[in-house]
């Protein structure tokens, strides 16, 4: 689908659903929208069947989190036509305690992906049928993709010969899990003074910014 | 029926019962475990328990550079390594903003294609094997492991092959192997034909597989089937035509498409895909330009071994990219291929840093997985395996 066919694809998503919609990307040919909770149902279901839009399928969904943001957790469901050959992206926000709507009744494909985001971030879907971990193991606690949840997890588990059965046990590092800041000096530091910065800070003083510490 | 007789039917009516298939059966396919709800010999309800070779791969990716990212891709579908590293790459090539060579795309495409036919003789012979073919399977190994000594000759591995990078591909081909491959891409069609002597006309074969597991377009598009199992219910869809990445816009195939979607059509669709993807090869080997393998950027690109000893430019270069990697640009984007399951992508999220922000694979097994139950209602537990067999299911690239 050609550049201005798909501009038009937005403009024109944008003009039905308009109460919808939060916000709208176009970022390397691909087409996002980020819309309102509560309407996600509704413009999911304009995306399939409207005829101008004719999204059959739903390709994946998935959670991105932001523990810095109120509302933590981004889910991101991606869309597929074959009829116009274009993928669209809906996001739509939420934290730990708001559920969404689940469309497992608009696409019968997003039972287990949305069982995958319940699993992996905690996202609670309503008239789910069947919301059950999926890729966890059996009796697991936690959420293991959210960002506060550690690498290595909370427990390990072995065969334990005298019980004769699998024990979990709390983890065990045999050295502490290594981390590296790559957020390097020479490109990320911003802030940093180092020997001499005072002079190149000195000459904007006059330019109303607060002297440095020390300075008179 | 007299009334005595309907009263022992009533009496002795089967209760429906819960049957553990799997997770150590030699028709799982790997690790699946299936609960299923019995009506005698009939299957009411599948319903698959996956997640046993579940290891983390997203979480551990968002704690590894882009470069050390790459191997976990050959982890996932053990079965077609190259053509996931492909979909990061391309990902990653987005991200960046670069294209790799032209050389480097023909040999993408050239070995996202043998990966393709490797995958297939793997699924159909296995799958004859579930039915109860052994011939074919021991036919396929065969060419199957000449396949993987291509394999190993690009990138010294077998199956985790770490090949593709984003930017191009890690080293040029090796001097003979063009040939070699060239060769083969001709000589595999002699045992696709052989191996459709034994299987495509055979009467137990179709007894096992016509009119079993129908899935309608409908269903297909509804339940997020790609690939040869979208194919096969036809609906003519294939990335590597309607969306081409790297040099597929200029080779020459057609896509097959099956009319009755049931595992009969879908192993017929994977045959007929062996003999078109045999067909790129060939088209790669011949056009393949010759030039860099890699973008000429040290930001990205490791300098070469020989550069190292002399220049401390590049000694520095390689160091930096070694361990603290590139970093890429804030952004995200969704990224898909046609591999041989159907549509493998990776939704990437970037924010900056050398690490991805998230990277969630969309791996095509398991929208497919997901629609075995409706597949498998109503037919018998034997045919269940017969649609277990035709799914092409890898449980490295459905756990993650």
């Amino acid at each position: 689908m050609s550049v201005e066919n798909v501009q038009a694809l937005g403009e024109y998503i944008e003009m039905a659903m308009q109460p919808a919609i939060l916000r709208k990307d176009f970022i390397a040919g691909e087409l996002i929208f980020t819309v309102r909770r509560e309407a996600l149902k509704r413009f999911m279901t304009f995306l399939l069947n409207d005829a101008n839009c004719d999204f059959k399928q739903l390709v994946d969904i998935c959670g991105v989190d932001y523990p810095e943001q109120d509302e933590r957790f981004e889910v991101v469901y991606n869309l597929l036509s074959l009829k116009h050959n274009f993928r669209v992206r809906v996001k739509v926000r939420t934290d730990e305690n708001t559920p969404l709507d689940s469309m497992t009744t608009v696409y019968s494909a997003a039972n287990w992906f949305e069982r995958e985001v319940w699993d992996m971030y905690g996202v609670y879907f309503n008239d789910h049928p069947d919301l059950r971990r999926i890729l966890t193991d059996y009796g697991f606690e936690g959420h293991p993709l959210r960002k506060d949840f550690p690498l290595t997890g909370f427990v390990e588990l072995r065969y334990d010969e005298t019980q004769k059965r699998v024990v979990y046990e709390p983890v065990k590092l045999q050295q502490d899990f290594r981390n590296f800041d790559f957020i390097s000096p020479w490109e990320g530091m911003t802030d940093v003074q180092l020997p001499g910065d005072e002079k190149a800070r000195k000459q904007k003083v006059g330019l109303g910014l607060p002297p440095l510490e020390g300075e008179e | 029926m007299s009334t005595e007789d309907k009263d022992v039917a009533s009496q002795t009516k089967i209760k429906p019962f819960t049957m553990n298939f799997g997770p150590q059966h030699p028709a799982a396919h790997g690790v699946l475990r299936l609960v299923l709800e019995m009506d005698g010999e009939v299957v009411e309800r599948a319903d698959p328990h996956i997640g046993l070779l579940h290891r983390g791969t997203e979480k551990l990716i968002e704690y590894k550079t882009y470069l050390q990212a790459i191997p976990y891709f050959d982890r996932l579908d053990y079965v077609a390594p190259m053509n996931q590293e492909h979909a990061f790459a391309l990902g990653v090539e987005k991200l960046l903003k670069i294209k790799a060579p032209l050389r480097a795309q023909y040999i993408r495409v050239l070995f996202s294609e043998l990966t393709r036919i490797i995958n297939h003789i793997l699924n159909v012979t296995t799958y004859a094997l579930d039915v109860g073919a052994l011939t074919p399977a021991l036919w396929g190994f065969e060419e199957r492991e000449i396949g993987m000594e291509f394999y190993e000759r690009v990138c010294g591995a077998r199956l985790h092959a770490n090949y593709f990078r984003p930017g191009g591909v890690h080293q040029d081909l090796p001097a003979g192997l063009a040939d070699d491959m060239y060769e083969w891409a001709a000589k595999v069609l002699k045992f696709v034909d052989d191996m459709e002597s034994l299987l495509t006309e055979n009467r137990i074969f179709k007894q096992r597989t016509v009119d079993i597991g129908i899935v309608s377009k409908k269903e297909a598009l509804d339940w997020g089937f790609s690939g040869p199992m979208l194919r096969a219910s036809g609906v003519p869809w294939d990335l590597r035509k309607s969306q081409p990445y790297d040099v597929y816009a200029e080779m020459d195939f057609d896509i097959p498409t099956g009319t009755t979607g049931d595992c009969y059509a879908r192993y017929l669709v994977r045959v007929e895909e062996m003999r078109q993807s045999a067909r790129i090869m060939r088209q790669c080997l011949e056009k393949m330009p010759k030039g860099p393998v890699m973008v000429d950027d040290n930001k990205v690109t490791p300098p070469k071994r020989a550069e190292m000893k002399n220049s401390m430019e590049a000694l520095i270069h390689h160091f930096k990219l070694y361990t603290e990697g590139y970093h890429v640009p804030a952004g995200e984007t969704y990224t898909a291929v046609e591999a041989p399951k159907g549509e493998f992508a990776v939704y990437l999220v970037s924010d900056g840093t050398n690490k991805p922000y998230r990277c969630h694979i969309r791996a095509p097994g398991f929208a497919h997985l997901q629609g075995l139950d409706f597949m498998s209602k109503g037919h018998m537990l034997a045919d269940a395996v017969a649609i277990i067999g035709s799914l092409d299911i890898v449980f490295g690239e459905i756990d993650r």
